[in-house]
This record gives C-alpha cells, sequence and structure tokens, in this order.
C-alpha cells in the first residue's frame, strides 16, 4: 500500500544555499532541482560528505522540505552524530555535494479528501513536514503528534503547529505537552478523529509502539523505517527489515514474495528499496535485530 | 564509437579480455554481494557495457541471512555480515537471470554451499543457463561438516569444493580466494589442481569494531567481512603473489577498487580483470566509471591494449 518510487533517482551535484540551527538538530538546504521536482514524501537521498577521506559511505538523509519553484531546493534536517554529519554540518553555501535521489518508498497521499494523522518522534519527524503540505493541497484534515524526550529535543514544533490542524506534544520527562510517550495520546486521537490513516516517522522502538496502537484502532498504518544502511540502491543488502511473508491486513501475496519467502514465514526486505515506508502491518517487530542500535544516521557512531 | 573510427585520430584502446576462455568487452567487473542481482542500477548503468556482473552468492536453498545492524563503516571500508541472504537458486533462476538476459549482461553465477555436495547440486541447476557465462565459487563461507571452518582457509576443503564443482559445472569456473591465509598460494595452487579455470584475489578480510558507548560489537554477528579502500595493499600483495607463482592461470582482482588506476594497480602485477564491490555503494557508475578511465590511461600513454599496459610493468 505504500507508495512506489514513482521517478527513478539521478545524481545531482547539489550547491549549498543555506545551513540553520533548528534547535538540537540542524539543516542544509541544497539547489538540487531533479531531485526538488520529484521526491515524494517519505523518501530518503544519500549523500557523499567525506569526500576522499576515512568516510567513504554515503549518508542517507530523509527528505524534510522540498520546493520545486525556481531554484528547486531541498531541505535535509539531522542530528549531529559523528564525522559524517559534522561535515555536513560544516558545509558552507556554495560548495557543492554529491547527492543521489530521490530513493526508496513514499507515504501515501490520499486520492480524496481524508483525515489523517501523522506521528513523528525527535528529528525523525522531519519527512512528516513535507507529508503535511501535500496533504494541506490535498485539503486533507491533519492531526500531528510529535514526542521527544525533551522539550529541547522536539522536532520544530512551532511550525508543526502551522502545518497541521491539531498538534499534540509529548516529551519522556514533561518538559513539553504531556509527560509520556505519543502512543499515550494517540489511541484517544484515532478515536476522535475517525482517521483511515496514520503515518509515523521515529525511532523504531516508537514505530512498533504505533503499529501496534493503529493495529488495535483498525487503522491503516504507514512507517518510514531506520536501518543501518551502505549503499540506499537495493545492492548491498545491509538494512533489511523482516516482514511477515504473506503479507498483512489482506495485502495479497504476490508471486514475488511468494518466491521470497523463508521458513518462519519471514522474508528480509531492504528497507532502501522495498521501504522506507513501509505498511507497519506487515513488519515482523518481534524479529527486529537490535532496535535501539538501528539509527537514521546509520554509518555513524554515536558522537563521543 | 569503433576503433579507429576517428577520422585521423589515433585507435581507440581495445579494452577486451579473455577471462577463463570468456570473452569480456572490459576487464572490469562487478563483485558479488555489491551488484544485488544487476537490476537495482539500471538508473545509473547500462547493464550490457559492463564487462560481467557477478551476482550475490546463491545457494540451494532460500536463506534469511543474519540480522541487523549487518553493517559498520569502518576507516577506508565497511564491514559486513549479511549471512548470505539469497532466495535459493531456483527463484534465482526464475527471477533474477532472465532480466539479466534480456539486457545483454554477461552473467557471472556466485555460488556457495555448506557442504562440497551442495555446491556440486547448486552449480548443476546452472549447467544449462546460456545467460551464466562462468561460475564463481565463493570459498569464504562455513562448513557445516567441520565445525563452521570457512572452506577458503584450507587448501583441502577448498580443493574438494572446486573439484565437486568441476564435476557438475557447465561453465568454467573462478575460485575466490581469502587473504585471511598464511599462504594464499597453497590454497591457489590446490584450487587450480583441482580443476579451477581462474581465481579471484581476494574477498572480504574477517573484521571487527566495537561501539565502545554501548560496550558490544557493531554487527549483530559481532565480527563480518572488510571491504573498501582499506583492503587494496592487502588484496594487491594477494594477486601479486598468486599470479606469480601461477604464470597462465587468469588471476581476478578485487578489494577496494574505487578508480582506474585502483583497477590498473592490480592489472599491472598480473591480474587479467579486476572486480569492483564497495566502490558500487558510493558511485552507482563506478564500474562503468573504471572502464571508462582504464580506457582514457591507455589513451594517454598511446597504448592499444590492456597487454600493452600490463607488459611495461617493472618489478613483478
Amino acid at each position: 500500500m505504500t507508495g512506489a518510487a514513482g521517478h527513478p533517482p539521478v545524481r545531482e551535484r547539489a550547491s549549498v544555499l543555506e545551513r540553520s540551527r533548528i534547535g538540537a538538530y540542524r539543516s542544509v538546504t541544497l539547489v538540487a532541482p531533479a531531485i526538488a521536482r520529484s521526491v515524494q514524501p517519505g523518501q530518503f537521498v544519500e549523500v557523499a560528505v567525506g569526500g576522499e577521506g576515512a568516510f567513504l559511505l554515503r549518508r542517507p538523509f530523509s527528505v524534510h522540505l522540498a520546493d520545486r519553484g525556481s531554484a528547486g531546493t531541498i531541505v535535509l534536517a539531522f542530528e549531529v552524530l559523528g564525522a559524517g554529519t559534522r561535515a555536513l554540518a560544516a558545509a558552507r553555501p556554495h560548495d557543492r555535494l554529491d547527492v543521489i535521489g530521490p530513493l526508496g518508498t513514499s507515504f501515501t497521499v490520499p486520492a480524496e479528501r481524508t483525515p489523517c494523522v501523522l506521528v513523528g518522534g525527535g528529528y525523525g519527524a522531519a519527512p512528516l513536514f513535507l507529508l503535511a503540505e501535500r496533504l494541506h493541497a490535498r485539503r486533507c484534515r491533519v492531526d500531528v503528534v510529535l514526542g521527544a524526550a525533551t522539550a529541547g529535543r522536539l522536532f520544530k514544533a512551532m511550525e508543526a503547529r502551522r502545518v497541521s490542524t491539531s498538534l499534540a506534544v509529548t516529551t519522556d520527562d514533561g518538559s513539553a505537552g504531556t509527560r509520556g510517550v505519543v502512543t499515550d495520546v494517540l489511541p484517544r486521537l484515532l478515536a476522535r478523529s475517525g482517521t483511515p490513516a496514520l503515518f509515523a516517522c521515529g525511532p523504531m522502538p516508537m514505530l512498533a509502539a504505533v503499529s501496534r496502537v493503529a493495529a488495535e484502532a483498525g487503522v491503516a498504518c504507514e512507517v518510514a523505517v531506520e536501518e543501518r544502511m551502505a549503499c540506499g540502491t537495493g545492492v548491498c543488502f545491509t538494512c533489511v527489515v523482516p516482514l511477515h511473508a504473506e503479507g498483512a491486513g489482506g495485502v495479497p501475496r504476490t508471486a514475488r514474495r511468494a518466491a521470497a519467502a523463508a521458513p518462519g514465514g519471514i522474508r528480509m526486505a531492504r528497507s532502501c528499496t522495498e521501504g522506507p515506508v513501509l505498511d507497519g502491518r506487515a513488519i515482523a517487530w518481534d524479529r527486529l535485530g537490535h532496535p535501539d542500535a538501528s539509527r537514521s544516521e546509520p554509518a555513524e557512531e554515536l558522537a563521543p | 564509437m569503433s576503433p579507429g573510427a576517428a577520422a585521423g585520430g589515433p585507435p581507440r584502446p581495445d579494452l577486451s579480455v579473455e577471462l577463463a576462455g570468456v570473452r569480456l568487452p572490459n576487464p572490469v567487473l562487478a563483485a558479488s554481494g555489491c551488484f544485488g542481482f544487476g537490476r537495482e542500477l539500471t538508473s545509473f548503468v547500462t547493464l550490457d557495457q559492463i564487462g560481467a556482473i557477478v551476482t550475490k552468492s546463491v545457494s540451494l536453498e532460500p536463506r534469511l541471512g543474519l540480522p541487523t545492524p549487518r553493517m559498520a563503516e569502518t576507516p577506508g571500508g565497511m564491514l559486513n555480515a549479511i549471512g548470505l541472504q539469497n532466495p535459493g537458486v531456483e527463484a534465482y533462476r526464475a527471477r533474477e537471470l532472465p532480466p539479466l538476459a534480456e539486457a545483454g549482461a554477461r552473467v557471472v553465477a556466485s555460488i556457495f554451499g555448506e557442504t562440497a555436495a551442495e555446491f556440486a547440486e547448486v552449480a548443476g541447476r546452472l549447467a544449462g543457463e546460456p545467460a551464466v557465462r562462468l561460475l564463481e565459487v565463493n570459498l569464504s563461507c562455513p562448513n557445516v561438516e567441520e565445525r563452521g571452518q570457512v572452506f577458503a582457509t584450507s587448501p583441502e576443503r577448498a580443493a574438494a569444493v572446486v573439484a565437486a564443482v568441476k564435476a557438475r559445472a557447465g561453465q568454467p569456473v573462478l575460485a575466490k580466494l581469502t587473504a585471511d591465509v598464511t599462504d594464499v598460494t597453497a590454497v591457489a595452487r590446490a584450487v587450480v589442481d583441482a580443476g579451477a579455470d581462474g581465481l579471484v584475489c581476494v574477498n572480504t578480510l574477517l573484521g571487527m569494531a566495537v561501539d565502545v558507548r554501548r560496550r558490544r560489537p557493531r554487527l549483530a554477528a559481532v565480527t563480518g567481512g572488510l571491504s573498501g579502500p582499506a583492503i587494496r595493499p592487502v588484496a594487491l600483495r594477494c594477486a601479486w603473489q598468486v599470479a606469480g607463482a601461477l604464470p597462465g592461470v587468469p588471476v581476478v582482482g578485487c578489494g577496494g577498487i574505487l578508480t582506474a588506476e585502483d583497477a590498473a594497480e592490480f592489472l599491472l602485477v598480473g591480474a587479467v580483470a579486476v572486480q569492483v564491490g564497495t566502490g558500487n555503494f558510493v558511485n552507482p557508475r563506478a564500474t562503468a566509471d573504471v572502464a571508462a578511465g582504464l580506457l582514457e590511461l591507455l589513451a594517454e600513454d598511446g597504448l592499444g591494449s590492456v597487454a600493452e599496459l600490463t607488459a611495461g610493468f617493472e618489478g613483478g
């Protein structure tokens, strides 16, 4: 049910337009007209940040915003976690970056005017802003839930209010909004909004919990997953997510899926090509490797 | 443009090579496990222009592979522990080979098994596939009959696999060696004596990385294969040793090749072809770019072929 990648990815020499701080996070705006034109909410790009140095691999970043207008810009939002994100945070205007995208699947923007619930954790909420814009264009009602450990780690809560019909905030320590986690407020919101569709992005344990709540409420749920990734293009097989081989929730079993099925009713899907946006019900959450070890900055160590 | 087509210009160098009896338009192959099953990168590179595509290793039955994290970046390279995830040889034949054949790709099928007999059975299933030009035997997998010892680290185990594969194979057989041995030439000699038609030097090196803050290995499988430029000097040394020890046996260099210069290093020490692996993760056009770069490198020096370049190597 997740949107397939509509446009083939391209490689662009993107120039840095500006960089800024967003609370605990950073953002970089790139002039990348081909990607800006075709990117769909939830898709990501792979950025070469280390040049010829010790850090060889590209870094995946979800696209926070895209402007198809004159220059054709995309905005990447991220947290500085290691050498790669440090290098990107230090990029200066007019610097050129080698970017590949758009990659992966996207959130399914409903064809009709439909109420939607968006749930984001930390800076994982970044791609939901592009989604909210597209939903607004369809005149959908957009209820947003943002969660984080503390008020300082919420991602753009003020702006979220502007792009949403309603906004609920949760923090682990109660420093902003409701004390607790997103799933504490979600069931009541789902009941109130009567939404048929929930979209979530954030840490894997949060996505697992949100998918569970959605399933209990009988609401379709698309999640953008995070897993360590080397290539982003489907060739390395490092970023896999276990899926129920039969599909779930009435998703028909295609010949391709049947052929890839393996003992245990599980198959490993590449989150870069079959994801990152996946049907939350299709993921075998109990079969994930180390959920807390998968980060959206997959190639990076934690900063000291 | 065909050779000599440019009016008045010097003839365009000929990049074609023969690998174990198979003619390839250029000596740059995509390495196994680094190019999926070939279709993933068609937005970036034209498959029939790649020397050959070594597809991801297949076994008799489908395999799920290992849990994540399967990857950790390290200086100048990366560790991976995929666990040989693959759809099995029959799904490979039904689903992966036809589009490759249709695209005109030259396919090298990488095969593995838990026993020599399983290797042979996979080779037998592929024997009648015209799309498969060569087999590559992935010896860097554990032998369940010998406490999980990797075939590639023992001349006897490696030779037993190659002999079994040769008995069933319908195509020439390349054996992919590991550098994780004291004497790579001993394994090379053993597999050639068992019938290998060519050698690939080398597979990833076994490595490890620890997440100090979490106090645990960075890979779910603890250890994994190290690839990328970090291993290039080791791979080059192996290729040089093996080519020197076994003259006349085609050697394919593999390990951290990102550019034409890197590829030329392997060709100069005696490799007839090279494989680009991790480079595809960084640059999805790496195979085509390396081949184009080799062409330029030859043209700059007024050389007509790869053989003319390698003939000039001093210190072999």
